[in-house]
């Protein structure tokens, strides 16, 4: 694996900063809000890290359509890495929505739209996960994964969409909320700068974490063209 | 509601969620160390296949 470029070693320093100034943020210049209590400052985290599931695999979607328009690999590499990343971010916004919930809502789980649409989205981006596992032929493989992934991008969208168009309890952070909603809040300006910083810092979170795995990725590649070479030899 | 006086006592849901947000975020982190590391070993193995 070739040395950290320079670049990267700034961003690594960058992204800790931001993400140490949002917690920051989130802890100690956001208030408590005035009915939920503590629990609320989950939200930040919440949707910065459902934001960052979006931005991933639509990363995916378009490494896909890339793939299949030019060929080359390092596009499905590309996929690949942010596929993965935005699992771990999916899961982290199902699971604190869940926590979030049980005080709000009084349940851990309800089959409310927001919360089917996202569990399917994170499912659909497991079974590519696995299902690439399945073929051997890179080629191959790298052509199904592009295909899938654009498919599979149809489902974040239904997410997104998905508490505004159907009846939900699930609050809309901006734009206008269904009238059953529960769990709602006016945010305060210190609130809303911890949220779109939370934002901004979970971006960078993503870019990063995209670059370490993309190098992890070349490097498994180098790794096993090798193997291949020492076993033919 | 209207008879709440202080927000509710929530604050153990709240470290339950960081702790998720936290550990979900490490594990991910330390997968691509032990990862990483794997393929290093990989490598002086091939190292020492090829200048053998």
């Amino acid at each position: 694996m070739q040395s950290t470029p320079r670049v990267l070693k700034l961003l690594n320093g960058f992204t800790s900063l931001v993400f140490v100034i949002s917690l920051y943020l989130v802890f100690f210049y956001a208030p408590r809000e005035a009915v939920m209590g503590e629990v609320q400052r989950i939200f930040y985290f919440h949707v910065a890290a459902g934001w960052v599931g979006a931005l991933a695999f639509l990363v995916t979607a378009v490494a896909g359509g890339m793939l299949l328009a030019r060929g080359d690999r390092k596009w499905d590499q590309i996929a690949l890495a942010s596929v993965e990343i935005g699992v771990v971010f999916t899961f982290i916004n199902i699971v604190t929505g869940s926590i979030w919930a049980r005080p709000i809502w009084n349940t851990w789980w309800t089959w409310d739209p927001r919360l089917v649409t996202a569990t399917v989205m994170e499912l659909i981006y497991l079974a590519y996960l696995m299902l690439r596992q399945g073929i051997e032929d890179p080629d191959r493989r790298a052509r199904f994964g592009a295909v899938y992934g654009i498919v599979g991008f149809l489902s974040v969208p239904l997410t997104f969409l998905s508490i505004r168009i159907f009846r939900t309890i699930h609050p809309v952070v901006i734009g206008n909320n269904d009238p059953t909603a529960q769990g709602t809040f006016d945010m305060t300006p210190k609130m809303r700068l911890a949220f779109f910083f939370s934002l901004f810092t979970f971006t960078f979170i993503y870019v990063t974490l995209l670059w370490h795995r993309l190098r992890l990725e070349r490097f498994k590649e180098t790794i096993e063209e090798r193997k291949m070479l020492a076993m033919t030899a | 509601m209207w008879l709440q006086e202080a927000p509710a006592d929530t604050i153990s849901y709240m470290l339950l969620g960081f702790g998720v947000i936290f550990g979900s975020m490490g594990i991910y982190l330390i997968s691509l160390v032990l990862r990483v590391r794997g393929l290093r070993k990989d490598q002086e193995i091939l190292d020492e296949i090829e200048q053998g």
